[in-house]
């Protein structure tokens, strides 16, 4: 990987939750939401995040874009390479930050306030980039309203959310997202909860907008066949950490990982002709409180053995033609 | 069509709700029946009417629904007709209903076991008590909980255990009719797969008639016999599944198809369809998926398409099915 195409270099991130609070305000107990994650993200890469609820993928897109703060680990951000670590940066820094990395949601119908008009929804980023002047900004927010294509900008402008369908309003949360010409966009499930016939549409403009503006993506979703559109490399999430990487078309083939295989084998497929086999897995995902130091798969792993037991987490290791994967017995 | 080893015939549902813009038109004019051990998906997008079709079917209507005309003819009796009292009957005994949210299906001051047993004495008052115990141990062995969880409260459950516990609830009764309306929605995928690998087992085991709910047209694949599609409150296809997905003929079903991505097989570019569904307060004219469709001529416009049998057994709602001139 050449260095100067760089945009995120993440190491080591970790976030841990204290569960409940003791009499004094202290716990010794923590989820270990996410652990010892590393990834680097080429610029104009789109990398998927894919896992079950609960396995960490959230809480790390909301790392990455610092609307929570790491327990450890750095995030490297690369501007003109230059790199900075994000992880700790507070204030004016942090602030700054939030201009080159934006985080889009899942939810269409909560990540607008309802008492803001569209306009006003999407200016606001604009204004944070002091474009002082009134006319530039309502050029730049037809401009941006036209790109996710809600046209004729002018008709959406004077309205409030709630007058918008799902898939519009996604397209207004995206469009506020650009309004800052971020480098970096986390994207958090943002089809699940649109209709088939909108979600392809959406899909598509998402990746229009990666190649007409450059934008680097972090797409997070349980959707595999989703992941398989809209990524370069897939990263597969469990309990926390990653468990395998890899190109695409190439971990979804030949996935190494017992967990992933899994996963990709419990994928409802569109084609009454294809027989599946079934998912080779045991038991179910738990919450990891003060999880023990072995592989995060081991209970419910269908070939772990003593080694697994006994050793650490396996590291993420290069299994052939680049496809990372944490285990031992691949 | 109407031949006795049909469980279920609907015959031009329609039901309105009624609100304070004017009346809704979610369920218009639906045929189609069941036969006995089948199992129908019925896919669609929100808001096309298909949890309607659900509860019209079972008569779990809100205040403001109105079934205005049709028949549903369960073992050959019509329960439109029936008042409260006569369909009650029917309910549980005869069709049964598993809901997407599972933990409003479940009573959370009571452990899973008694609400299992409450449910069958309601229905089956000619059973025994030691008769019911048995039949909550095999209900518990059919949808794979363990008996330790029966003295368990919903709480402790997760998801998917919950979602097993409705459906040992929804079986209680050994109904000749179940439907389930997103069972599967809100687990992992994993989950998910198990689940729908038992439900599809259990069906076809107890020869039960199942109609299957859902957005999701891998989902449908997987448990479906035959399909039925539905838009903006009407039935646009029914055939075979292996029709539906490979000879498609509404171009709403052609769209559906080719917007939905896959891990299997070559990637293909996704096609996404024009505008949006429409809003059902005020429905197109004619046929009503002719605003988005891309073969839509002046007729589409003015007349309802007639939904006829194009193949045997496979009927469309479409002037110009698999898009012909």
């Amino acid at each position: 990987m050449n260095r100067a195409d760089i945009l995120v270099d993440i190491k080591n991130l970790t976030k841990l939750f204290p569960v409940g609070q003791g009499v004094f305000g202290k716990t010794s107990l923590f989820v270990h939401a996410v652990k010892d994650f590393n990834l680097t993200i080429q610029r104009g890469e789109s990398v998927g995040l894919v896992g079950e609820s609960g396995c960490g993928k959230t809480t790390t897109g909301k790392l990455l874009t610092r609307l929570l703060d790491p327990t450890s680990g750095s995030i490297e951000f690369y501007t003109g390479g230059e790199a900075t670590d994000i992880a700790t940066l507070k204030g004016r820094d942090l602030k700054e930050f939030r201009h080159r990395a934006q985080m889009i949601f899942q939810d269409p119908y909560e990540s607008l306030n309802p008492r803001i008009k569209i306009y006003g929804a999407v200016a606001e980023g604009l204004i944070v980039q002091s474009v002082t002047s009134r006319k530039d900004r309502q050029d730049r927010v037809k401009e941006l309203l036209e790109v996710v294509g809600l046209a004729p900008a002018e008709t959406f402008m004077s309205r409030y959310p709630h007058e918008l369908s799902g898939g519009q309003r996604q397209r207004v949360a995206i469009a506020r997202a650009l309004a800052v010409e971020p480098a970096f966009v986390v994207a958090d499930e943002p089809t699940s909860m649109l209709d088939v016939s909108i979600r392809a549409g959406m899909m598509r403009l998402m990746l229009d907008l990666s190649e007409q503006m450059g934008v680097t993506y972090l797409y997070i979703t349980h959707d595999l066949a989703v992941a398989r559109y809209m990524c370069d490399r897939i990263a597969v999430m469990y309990g926390g950490r990653i468990v395998e990487i890899g190109q695409t078309e190439e971990l979804l083939r030949n996935p190494r990982h017992p967990y992933t295989k899994a996963l990709i084998s419990a994928v409802p497929v569109p084609n009454p002709r294809v027989k599946r086999e079934a998912a080779d897995i045991k038991g179910r995902v738990t919450k990891p409180i003060n999880p023990p130091p072995r592989c995060v798969f081991y209970e419910r792993c269908p070939i772990a053995n003593k080694i697994c037991e006994e050793n650490d987490h396996p590291p993420l290791e290069n299994k052939g033609d680049g496809q990372h994967a944490a285990c031992y017995l691949v | 069509m109407s031949t006795s080893k049909n469980v279920l015939e609907v015959k031009d549902l329609t039901m309105h709700y009624e609100t304070s813009e004017g009346p809704v038109h979610a369920v218009d004019g639906m045929t189609f029946s069941l036969a006995r051990g089948e199992s129908l998906g019925l896919v669609g997008e929100s808001g096309c009417g298909k949890s309607s079709v659900a509860i019209s079917l079972l008569k779990l209507l809100p205040d403001n629904a109105r079934i205005l005309r049709g028949e549903i003819r369960l073992n050959s009796i019509d329960l439109v007709p029936l008042d409260e009292a006569g369909i009650r009957q029917y309910r549980w005994r005869n069709i049964a209903m598993i809901f997407q949210a599972a933990m409003n299906s479940l009573n959370p001051v009571h452990n899973v076991e008694s609400q299992i047993v409450e449910a069958i004495r309601q229905h089956m008052p000619e059973l025994s008590g030691e008769e019911i115990r048995k039949r909550v141990d095999d209900l518990f062995e059919m949808v794979g909980l363990e008996p330790q969880f029966k003295k368990q409260y919903p709480h402790e459950y997760s998801g998917g255990m919950r979602q097993r516990a409705v459906i040992a609830m929804a079986l209680s009764c050994d109904p000749d009719v179940i439907i389930a309306d997103e069972p599967t929605t809100a687990l992992d995928v994993i989950v998910q797969d198990a689940l729908l690998k038992e439900m599809r087992a259990i069906q076809e085991k107890l020869n039960m008639a199942m109609i299957y709910i859902s957005h999701d047209i891998s989902v449908i694949a997987e448990v479906s016999d035959r399909v039925g599609v539905m838009y903006a409150g009407r039935l646009v296809e029914v055939a075979s599944t292996d029709a539906i997905f490979h000879e498609p003929l509404h171009p709403y079903t052609i769209a559906l198809m080719s917007a939905f991505p896959s891990i299997e097989g070559d990637k293909t570019e996704l096609s996404s369809l024009p505008g949006e569904p429409p809003d059902l307060l005020n429905p197109p004219s004619g046929c009503r998926f002719h605003p988005r469709c891309p073969f839509a001529t002046e007729r589409c416009k003015r007349e309802v398409p007639e939904f006829k049998e194009h193949a045997p057994d496979h009927f469309a709602a479409c002037w110009y099915p698999g898009g012909s001139s």
